[in-house]
């Protein structure tokens, strides 16, 4: 028991508040990472979260001191400047806008590596590797030096870490920059013209957003590292991306899936060696990079409209929804050429385009008792004829109306009325069957719409 | 500077100048293959492939080291470093073409992502039994100083291959670049081409890992053709001008670092390219900012002495007396100014203006220039109303804004279009009438 309560305390000391701020720092930069991914704008959070580094270190040298206000105002000044500056480029430069970005970016970066140095080579706090990595195990909650003042003390909070009192801070601001401004920063987002015609200053918003995003990177980074903040304003983001089509969905479900890989990415990074028997621990910032790559690779493969694999079955479904379609509209044809109305299955197959759709084809419309198979040979039933009807007289309806208006020879309209035949809906061919002859250009009747 | 310039001139110990030679040579070859990743628009293409070179340089360690062999053996880490870069790109590549992500965010999901876990391996070889990660996060940053003579001759080799394999490429290249459709309607392989061009820059990045590291090699591949671009239009000379300002980054850059051993050599060659870039883009004769801004001032002064000029010859027509008071002119509070005197001092010194005691005269030389100017407005005055449909009250503002560009030919087009109807004296170099009124500073001017 007691020592169960001395690991619990060990985790609300230790891990609690490490996890906390690693996932403070996700879900801010995933919030501001949906208005990025929405302006194709992505890459400038990579940028600026490279670009802020000289800012932090200007705002140090001139503060001359570790001031969490001054490194803040040096690298919020520095993410509008990188925006500017990369804009500048792109004017005046002609090149890409991905070249101009590289350009800026990554000159700014070797600037702050190079302050750096001067700044103080002692000064372990500003190290390059420390901006990239963070010191996530830097961050935890001692106790508060008198004896057993409760945990919600003021004494106790006091001693909350400084970098997770900061992002707390960021986040709240972010989320109620976000839910504040939601409108104009939609329409901003999708339509900027609009917004300006509207009348509020669409670009200026941009920057706005700029300076966001350089916040949230400069509260995070001396945690959790620049590379956390590059995976979080994307991954997130591209994950809710794909998982639906509306904007506010969307955020909420960033939000959450930057919660989740924070929380997981800590606690495989923290205990996962543990549970494979090895000893220490791995890089936590890295690991929650990892896991929300992971949920977007996930996304990308599983999402239920736009992954890989719904598209994939989609597009069977279609191949054999047509094939299906093709089979019935031939046997209906071979009916009307002579009486039995029977075709070879082989012939058939490779009328429909063979393949693993033709073989489905004939056994799905055989289950369903749209067509029987004798001997070798395919003939519709009364059930399938009357399905086909409708078919061929879509078909017959286009054939018509391409010669009649569009003004096609008789001999080129059927390969167009095939493609067309499989995707007409009722108020189409409503209306191509206004005006419509009783028959089709090559003088075979066109089947009236029901048997009646 | 003693120190400098033996650096500099390759006096500074064997070492030394190897390094200083390879980083020299990086320079070049990033600087031509560069030009045809930044052509292509694929700048960013190369940030994620550096960055997704982080967990291949940590696998390879591992695997290295789990089969007993030398961990810290530089061709094995490239290889793997070259394994997960394409990897990476082939990442992406597969996301755009496979989602509804665009490239931006699938470039930087990649990149982040591959870093992260090269984060993780990292840590998981601080872990290991075997002990030190042997420097591998130097290939974060880069170390120049840390190049062992093989690594600098290996290294050397590779960029100057790729630098012929560029060289022998740029007309393809380039088109691929420029009109990659065209390219494979005239049968070129384009894939292939591009497949080639992407080895070309994987073999530079990797390259470039040991001298400036995984995060600024980027900068080596994108600041030097960017800066080429404000030199010239043709895709050879900015190939060239581009592989001589990688190089000199390289060399300067390295160079510095030598000199100061406590500046990181990567990050102060990515600055010397940078200052390169920021020299190009203001001083380049064509594309500068300097120049076009001198453009722009002469532009603006020449349409100020035209005008003066044309302001100075209204008030006079007609009149014996060509001298007139600044103040009485039309628009008179466009010349208050210090700018204005500036003009009229200009003016005076070519010898176009004459100053009568209180009053300015235009001179011989002032009256012909003028009468040019006044000419060219009313022509195409004349034009918007005979021609356009404008009435006579509208013409003049247009007429201001072309008046200081008609060129020749399209005057002699307008005087024929204006004497074909009848609407031009023809008398020579003398203005016509103007269309309208000329307002109340310039009394007695009405037309008929």
């Amino acid at each position: 028991m007691a020592q169960g309560t001395d690991q619990f305390g060990l985790f609300l000391r230790l891990d609690l508040p490490a996890m906390l701020t690693a996932t403070l720092a996700a879900v801010s930069c995933g919030l501001l990472g949906n208005f990025l991914l929405l302006r194709r704008q992505s890459l400038m959070g990579d940028a600026i979260s490279h670009a802020v580094l000289p800012g932090l270190v200007a705002g140090f040298l001139l503060s001359g001191e570790r001031s969490t206000g001054a490194m803040f105002l040096g690298a919020a000044a520095a993410g509008v400047v990188t925006a500017v500056l990369i804009e500048l480029v792109r004017r005046l430069g002609r090149v890409e806008p991905g070249a101009a970005m590289g350009v800026v970016f990554s000159v700014l970066f070797a600037l702050g590596v190079v302050l750096i140095r001067f700044a103080d080579a002692g000064n372990i706090d500003l190290d390059p590797d420390c901006v990239l990595n963070g010191q996530l195990e830097g961050v935890f909650w001692p106790p508060p030096p008198g004896e057993d003042a409760g945990l919600l003390s003021p004494a106790s909070l006091a001693m909350l870490p400084r970098e997770l009192v900061t992002l707390l801070g960021v986040t709240l601001v972010t989320v109620l920059f976000i839910a504040g401004l939601f409108k104009e920063l939609r329409i901003a987002s999708f339509d900027p013209a609009l917004a300006s015609a509207l009348g509020f200053n669409a670009s200026l918003l941009h920057y706005v957003l700029m300076v966001f995003v350089a916040g949230a990177v400069v509260a995070s980074f001396e945690a959790v590292g620049s590379i956390l903040v590059i995976a979080m304003l994307i991954c997130p983001a591209a994950t809710a991306r794909l998982l639906t089509d509306r904007l506010s969905t969307q955020i909420w479900i960033s939000a959450v899936a930057a919660l989740a890989a924070g929380v997981m990415g800590y606690i495989l990074a923290a205990f996962g060696p543990g549970w494979l028997g090895a000893g220490g621990s791995l890089s936590a910032a890295g690991m929650i990079a990892v896991v929300s790559g992971a949920m977007l690779a996930g996304a990308i493969v599983a999402a239920p409209r736009h992954g890989v694999i719904a598209r994939a079955l989609h597009r069977r479904r279609t191949v054999l929804t047509i094939a299906e379609e093709d089979l019935l509209a031939l046997l209906y044809r071979a009916s009307e050429a002579n009486a039995p109305g029977t075709v070879g299955e082989e012939q058939a197959r490779t009328a429909i385009g063979d393949g693993w759709a033709a073989k489905r084809a004939i056994g799905r419309l055989h289950r369903a008792g749209l067509i029987e198979r004798r001997d070798g040979s395919l003939r519709a039933t009364d059930r399938g004829r009357e399905r086909a009807r409708s078919m061929v007289r879509t078909h017959r309806l286009w054939e018509s109306y391409l010669v009649r208006e569009v003004g096609l020879r008789a001999d080129h309209v059927h390969g167009s009325a095939e493609h067309l035949e499989h995707v007409t809906d009722r108020r189409m061919k409503d209306a191509l069957a206004r005006e419509a002859p009783l028959l089709d250009p090559h003088r075979r009747p066109i089947p009236p719409a029901s048997s009646e | 500077m003693d120190e400098v310039l033996r650096i500099l001139t390759f006096r500074a110990g064997h070492n030394t100048a190897v390094v200083l030679l390879g980083t020299t040579l990086l320079g070049v070859a990033a600087g031509v293959v560069g030009t045809f990743a930044v052509l292509r628009k694929r700048a960013l293409m190369s940030d994620a492939l550096s960055h997704a070179t982080f967990p291949g340089i940590g696998i390879a360690f591992i695997v290295a080291t789990a089969l007993g062999g030398q961990g810290r053996s530089l061709p094995v880490l490239l290889a793997g470093a070259a394994a997960s870069g394409v990897l990476g790109v082939l990442a992406v590549q597969a996301i755009v073409r496979h989602s509804r992500l665009r490239e931006d965010a699938s470039i930087g999901a990649v990149l982040s992502v591959f870093f992260g876990a090269g984060v993780v391996l990292m840590s998981y070889i601080q872990n290991m039994a075997t002990g030190s990660e042997g420097g591998l996060h130097h290939f974060i940053y880069g170390q120049t100083a840390a190049m062992s003579r093989t690594d600098a001759w290996l290294l050397g080799l590779l960029a100057a291959g790729a630098i012929a394999a560029a060289a022998l490429l740029v007309k393809e290249f380039a088109l691929v670049a420029f009109d990659e459709g065209f390219a494979a309607v005239q049968g070129w392989p384009v894939s292939l081409l591009d497949l080639l061009m992407m080895a070309l820059v994987v073999l530079v990045v990797v390259i470039g890992l040991q001298a400036v590291g995984i995060i600024l090699v980027v900068a080596m591949l994108i600041v030097p053709p960017a800066a080429a671009r404000f030199w010239t239009e043709r895709v050879g000379v900015m190939v060239v001008i581009s592989g001589v300002l990688g190089g000199l980054s390289g060399y300067l850059g390295s160079a510095a670092s030598a000199a100061l051993p406590r500046l990181p050599a990567g990050a102060v060659i990515v600055l010397t390219a940078g200052s390169l870039f920021l020299a190009s883009l203001l001083l380049t004769p064509r594309r500068g900012v300097l120049a076009a801004a001198a453009r722009r001032i002469r532009l603006r002064a020449s349409i100020a002495r035209e005008h003066l000029l044309r302001r100075m010859y209204e008030a006079s027509e007609g009149r014996g007396e060509p001298a007139v008071d600044l103040a009485d002119l039309n628009g008179a509070g466009r010349w208050a100014g210090p700018m204005g005197r500036l003009l009229v001092a200009w003016l005076t010194a070519r010898g176009l203006l004459v100053r009568r005691g209180e009053r300015l005269a235009l001179t011989e030389e002032g009256l012909t220039e003028a009468a040019a100017v006044t000419r060219r407005h009313r022509l195409w005055e004349e034009f918007l109303v005979t021609y356009a449909d404008v009435a006579s009250s509208h013409v003049h503002r247009a007429a201001d804004m072309v008046e200081h560009v008609l060129s020749e030919p399209m005057l002699r087009e307008l005087e024929d279009a204006l004497r074909r109807r009848g609407r031009l004296p023809e008398n020579g170099r003398t203005p016509p009438a103007s269309p309208h009124p000329l307002g109340p500073a310039a009394p007695g001017k009405e037309q008929a």
